[in-house]
């Protein structure tokens, strides 16, 4: 009998063991770890895409790189761990990966009922469709009896579903794993239609051999607020995600840029906002938990958000998107920082 | 074995009086008697006590993320289409729903890739013991290039074939179309899938209300009464068909005469089910190009056919080894004595070979039919919506309950698994040799 008792014993103190493991927080689990695991797209142009050299690159990533240099001061101390649509949620909440970017929708499920926190939005999008031109189709609600490729497991396919119900409309889906399988279907012909986020599109018609020969359609059927994500319950590690992309929005209004930021944290400025934000007045960084000149590593590596849109989304990229409602709020788009006080 | 009772017999007289001295609790580990029990009570406490501890783990820290275990979810709508559906769903219906019209796909591509796959395997298995050079090495290639290769790649790479090689609907359309219809125009085979022609009925007993196909012909409708007939119709005819087979069996024991019967069992089997097929009013009802696509008829996807083919070739790659190994273990004298009372080789295969070499393969058999039936939740990879991509993949992705649905799917998979083996099993059993 003497056996079984340190059996019982042994599996408790591990019952305990696994315990003490999750309650230590996010910031520290990060900060033990080096680097900060951050749960990307696994290749869409402009948002998460590796370049010639290998190296991840886009909006999305870099919010990644914006919060390691909050944290460690370096931009670079991040891996990158691809998701699927799929399996995003889980990854997070098995704490795979302490935040998500990956052009994930902001919505009410979402947030209450999967414990995500959303921080913030990163780039407001909207669904939309795309067409062979040789279709001459030039609405959406010309699409009645289309065979649909979509991307499964994305608010996309409830929004599909939706909107061709409310306009009475036939289809037939063929619900695709990744996006690249998604696009080869419609590349060959296998699909009349390919729907998704309308950024999304751009980036992706960006890739196609001819990219005249497709036409995203005007109708925008869904809200789609993108933004980032961490677990549920941990609001330290939530407030320094959030921040870090506030950050970015506030350099831009503030008009800090990757240029003039060593400029002006170097100097007392006028703007008294500018200061804290740069970490020469006041003592933000300490309340957030991490260095007073956090913002402006963040600026010095990655830029502000005007820079961030232009270098891998923006007219002069190859997936050529305006800047639209991602626009600042002083110039009538949706982007809009609290005040850093 | 008279001998090892006696010796036991002795055996247990020696260690008899021990036992009257009491029980020691070192006897628990040193007494043969005792120890192999004690042995399984402290294996079962061990497994009990790990069941407990995984599952309180799960438990805690499910809590510690503020989730609790609900399968409330499978009652609310589902607000995804499913292409392929077998019994009536849309997207307002519920979770649980979908979950079932993803079974119901599992069960059939399941169904139809076991029987492709035994029909290959028993076909290659028996050509790779064959005496001609080419056709055997033919075979063996077959057999080593699909076992060899992960079958994901074969689903994958038959679809991608499928979807670059087929024509497009498109291009049956117009003056200058570069595609045309197979069979008398009545089937259609594009990158999408093959449109076959279905039937409809005229007189149809479903109470469905009946439509124009197309122009220039007649209503129709179909339902399941009409084919609950057709079905029972053939029931009958099969049953009929036994008793002349009983009864033809009596009169060749009787008087070595076996009465030529090919008519008879034609008449049987064929003539009601053409009568009914015509008091029905059976049309055929042909695919045609409408729109972007083309419509009616019977649509096999090119997610269907891409994974059904790649899970029959598949595993009938394994199947024929076992029938080629099966065939191989019944011993060479059966062969060379049954041609020696005159039978001809296809009734020594028939009447001597098979039923030995069957008890042989059926237990392997079923082995490899569950491994079809698991291998089917792949279907992802070619957006087929079999359970794991609606309850395990969708479902849970939008509810975000992954436990329940990662649980729920276990058990349909081992709930599935064991029924196969059960059935099997009881085919097993009436091959078994049966002890009198």
């Amino acid at each position: 009998m003497k056996i079984n008792t340190t059996r019982i014993l042994l599996a408790a103190a591990m019952t305990a063991f696994t315990t003490t493991m999750a309650s230590a927080t996010t910031l520290e689990d990060v900060r033990a770890a080096g680097q900060l695991k951050c749960g990307i797209h696994e290749g869409l142009a402009g948002f998460a895409a590796p370049d010639a050299n290998g190296k991840w690159q886009g909006l999305d990533v870099d919010i990644c790189r914006a919060v390691a240099s909050s944290v460690f001061g370096n931009s670079e101390a991040v891996e990158y761990i691809p998701v699927t649509g799929a399996t995003r949620f889980s990854a997070l909440a098995s704490g795979e990966i302490d935040m998500l970017a990956r052009t994930t929708t902001w919505t009410f499920s979402r947030d209450t009922d999967l414990k995500t926190e959303f921080v913030g939005v990163n780039f407001y999008d909207g669904q939309g469709f795309m067409v062979p031109a040789s279709l001459g189709i030039s609405s959406a609600l010309e699409l009645d009896g289309t065979t649909v490729c979509v991307n499964t497991g994305t608010t996309t396919e409830l929004n599909l579903a939706e909107y061709f119900r409310a306009n009475g409309m036939s289809y037939e889906p063929v619900p695709l794993e990744t996006g690249a399988e998604a696009q080869q279907q419609f590349l060959s012909g296998s699909c009349d239609v390919f729907t998704g986020d309308a950024s999304g599109l751009a980036a992706n018609r960006a890739t196609f051999p001819n990219p005249d020969e497709y036409v995203v359609l005007p109708e925008i059927i869904s809200k789609e607020p993108l933004g980032p994500a961490v677990r549920h319950g941990d609001s330290e590690w939530e407030d320094i995600v959030r921040w870090s992309l506030n950050a970015l929005i506030t350099a831009e209004e503030l008009g800090v840029t990757s240029e003039n930021v060593e400029e002006l944290a170097s100097s007392v400025n006028k703007n008294a906002e500018i200061n804290r934000l740069l970490g020469t007045e006041g003592d933000l960084g300490a309340m957030l938990g991490v260095e007073a000149d956090w913002a402006k590593t963040i600026i010095m590596s990655v830029g502000n958000y005007g820079e961030v849109f232009e270098r891998h989304v923006g007219v002069n990229t190859p997936i050529g998107l305006e800047r639209g409602v991602n626009a600042l709020w002083t110039q009538g788009g949706l982007l809009y920082s609290p005040p850093f006080r | 074995m008279l001998a090892a009772q006696a010796l036991k017999r002795v055996f247990m007289s020696t260690i008899e009086p021990s036992r009257k001295r009491g029980f020691r609790l070192g006897q628990l580990v040193y007494d043969t008697r005792y120890r192999s029990k004690s042995i399984q009570v402290i294996a079962a406490i061990v497994i009990l006590v790990s069941f407990w501890w995984l599952g309180s783990n799960i438990v805690g820290n499910l809590a510690a993320l503020g989730k609790d275990f609900n399968l409330a979810f499978l009652g609310a709508p589902a607000g995804y289409d499913i292409n392929q559906t077998l019994i009536p769903y849309d997207n307002r219906m519920s979770h649980g729903r979908a979950a079932v019209v993803g079974i119901l796909n599992t069960l059939l591509v399941s169904f139809l890739g076991c029987i492709a796959a035994t029909v290959i395997g028993i076909l290659v298995g028996v050509l790779r013991l064959s005496d001609n050079w080419v056709i055997n090495r033919l075979a063996a290639v077959y057999v080593e290039a699909f076992r060899s290769i992960p079958l994901l790649l074969w689903i994958v790479s038959i679809f991608a074939i499928l979807s670059e090689a087929m024509p497009q609907p498109r291009d049956f359309r117009g003056d200058d179309a570069t595609a045309s219809m197979q069979l008398f125009d009545s089937v259609a085979v594009t990158a999408r899938g093959v449109y076959v022609p279905r039937v409809a009925f005229t007189n149809s007993l479903s109470g469905n209300e009946a439509v124009i196909p197309r122009e220039n012909l007649a209503a129709v409708a179909s339902g399941s009464a009409d084919w609950a007939i057709i079905v029972a119709t053939i029931a009958v005819g099969l049953v009929v068909s036994l008793g002349i087979k009983a009864f033809v069996d009596r009169k060749q024991i009787m008087t070595g005469q076996r009465p030529v019967t090919w008519y008879w069992l034609a008449a049987v089997l064929i003539l009601p089910v053409l009568v009914a097929l015509y008091v029905l009013g059976a049309t055929v009802v042909q695919p045609y190009l409408k729109g972007f696509n083309f419509t009616d008829g019977i649509f096999i996807r090119k997610s269907l056919f891409a994974l059904w083919l790649a899970l029959s070739l598949y595993t009938g790659a394994f199947i024929a080894e076992i029938v080629r190994g099966g065939i191989q273990s019944v011993g060479k004298g059966q062969r060379e004595a049954a041609a020696a009372l005159g039978l001809q080789s296809n009734r020594i295969m028939q009447l001597v070979i098979l039923p030995q070499a069957l008890r042989v393969i059926i237990p392997p058999l079923i082995s490899n039919y569950l491994s079809l039936a698991k291998n089917s939740s792949l279907a992802l990879a070619v957006g087929y919506m079999d359970v794991r991509a609606t309850l395990g993949g969708i479902t849970i992705n939008q509810t975000g309950r992954e436990l329940e649905g990662m649980l729920l799917l276990g058990l349909f998979y081992l709930f599935l698994s064991l029924l196969i083996s059960g059935i099997i099993n009881l085919y097993n059993r009436s091959k078994q040799l049966k002890e009198r």
